[in-house]
């Protein structure tokens, strides 16, 4: 079993590795809206101090849910996804393969760039360092309950505008709970960890659950 | 001996049988809602509280609290018929699960809309970041999300299937928005909502309170099975029983 999750997992990262562009358009996308908001609101170091987690991270599960279209849609478009269904593995298996593929090219990305865009705002280098651990136990997440989202809209038409609709109120407990933890690290680094304690048991339980209900959406999408 | 309750489960038998329940169920309405009004605003205190009480605009409470019960306990109900529906298949579950829709988010936004208007008296403000607000408004944004899903896809198989399925997952939301009321250390969660506590609430007030729960109660069944009503004929639109039942002078 072990050996399909791999199989799709080199596979997903192969294909994704050979069209380079889609996961740099990912990292941008973030690294420009983070950018816009200083020069939107104000370029004044205390203001930006505030106002850098909370857009750090909504940038974040932006760029995470534009990017969730493309998790499911080529091998729709292919019939892959059908020869998926088909085979004698569990599908949750294989989709967790794919959510997990699809996370390693648009989430950790996120995650190792934070520092640089952190900076852009001041903060310090505690709450960066907070603000990279919060993003790794928080982009899984969102691209966890995302894979739920992408498989039951998958081939209708404004999917992406209505995938929106569907997932980002699912998202605002990983954002609460994320930029909550940045936040409370200025004051003391203690009381991060209530904040941290919960977005791993979100991201347990997402793990545990959302490929079940990913799958089962993909049934209903395909049959 | 065959259960007697399945054969409601088969639209044809179910749509006359909604069509003799509406009027029982205005009437209930109309009446709960009266009892409820009048001791709402005739049998109640002219103002609560101690130092600083709040005068007469507290009555928003007769609307307020009941709408915001209904709409989570409205969610409840069509994710137990949307669950129902992809375990057994039947189609009327689905239809259930529709039609309910449309009612919970207006209680939710009814919920919201009053607690704006009661908020400004007493808190001095018509929105704020409260957990118990912004639950709320998540609440909502899910019943809409609901709806765009299922009328988003044209297939009805897909479309009831896809939509109770994210009803489903969306039930996480549920108790959060149920217990963020109850907040354990207040200087935690910074709530302006206070806790909920039923048995410290004057009995008129109580009553009055319940009263109306009822009567919106009674007014969801109404609305719900007169837009089931509608689903149903839409969608059986090609059976037989429809055509001869329009052809009949549609008295059912």
């Amino acid at each position: 079993m072990l050996r399909v999750f791999w199989c799709i997992l080199i596979r997903d990262l192969t294909l994704a590795l050979r069209r380079r562009t889609d996961v740099l358009t990912t990292l941008f996308f973030f690294v420009i809206v983070v950018s816009l908001f200083p020069l939107g609101v104000s370029t004044e170091h205390q203001v930006l101090r505030i106002l850098g987690p909370g857009v750090v991270w909504v940038a974040a599960l932006l760029a995470s849910m534009l990017a969730l279209e493309r998790l499911f849609a080529a091998d729709y478009d292919d019939g892959t996804l059908e020869q998926m269904l088909l085979t004698a593995q569990p599908l949750g298996l294989l989709v967790l393969a794919k959510i997990a593929a699809h996370w390693l090219l648009t989430g950790l990305p996120l995650v190792l760039i934070a520092p640089l865009v952190g900076m852009q705002y001041h903060l310090t280098e505690t709450a960066i360092g907070v603000m990279m651990f919060s993003l790794l136990l928080g982009t899984p997440v969102l691209s966890l309950i995302g894979a739920i989202g992408a498989a039951l809209t998958l081939g209708l038409r404004g999917g992406g505008i209505l995938l929106s609709l569907l997932i980002l109120p699912l998202y605002i407990p990983v954002l609460v709970y994320g930029a909550g933890a940045v936040e409370v690290s200025v004051i003391d680094l203690s009381d991060t960890r209530p904040y941290l304690t919960l977005l791993g048991a979100f991201l347990m339980v997402a793990l545990i659950f959302a490929p079940v209900a990913s799958a089962a959406a993909l049934r209903i999408s395909i049959e | 001996m065959t259960p007697n309750w399945f054969k409601l489960a088969s639209p044809a038998s179910f749509y006359p049988t909604a069509g003799r329940l509406i009027p029982v169920f205005w009437i209930l309405t109309v009446v709960l809602l009266i009892v409820g009004l009048y001791w709402g605003f005739f049998e109640t205190v002219d103002r609560l509280g101690g130092n600083n009480p709040q005068k007469e605009y507290y009555r928003i409470i007769f609307i307020h609290v009941p709408s915001a019960w209904m709409s989570m306990w409205l969610y409840v109900v069509m994710v137990g018929w949307a669950a129902i529906g992809l375990v057994f298949n039947t189609r009327l579950s689905f239809m259930m699960a529709n039609a309910i829709a449309p009612t919970g988010a207006i209680f939710t936004f009814l919920a919201l809309w009053t607690g704006a208007f009661w908020g400004r008296p007493s808190w001095g403000t018509y929105w704020d970041w409260d957990p118990r607000l912004t639950s709320e408004l998540v609440l909502l944004f899910m019943y809409i999300g609901y709806m765009a899903l299922h009328s988003a896809i044209d297939d009805i198989r897909r479309a009831d299937r896809a939509a109770a399925l994210l009803a489903i997952v969306g039930l996480v939301m549920v108790p959060v928005i149920f217990w963020s009321i109850n907040c354990p250390d207040p200087n935690q969660c910074a709530a302006l909502h206070q806790r909920s506590n039923l048995t410290k609430i004057d009995g008129n007030i109580l009553f009055a309170m319940l009263t109306m729960m009822l009567a919106f109660w009674m007014y969801s069944f109404a609305t719900t099975f007169m837009r089931l009503r509608g689903i149903i004929l839409t969608r059986e639109a090609e059976s037989t029983w429809v055509h001869e039942l329009l052809t009949d002078g549609g008295r059912a």
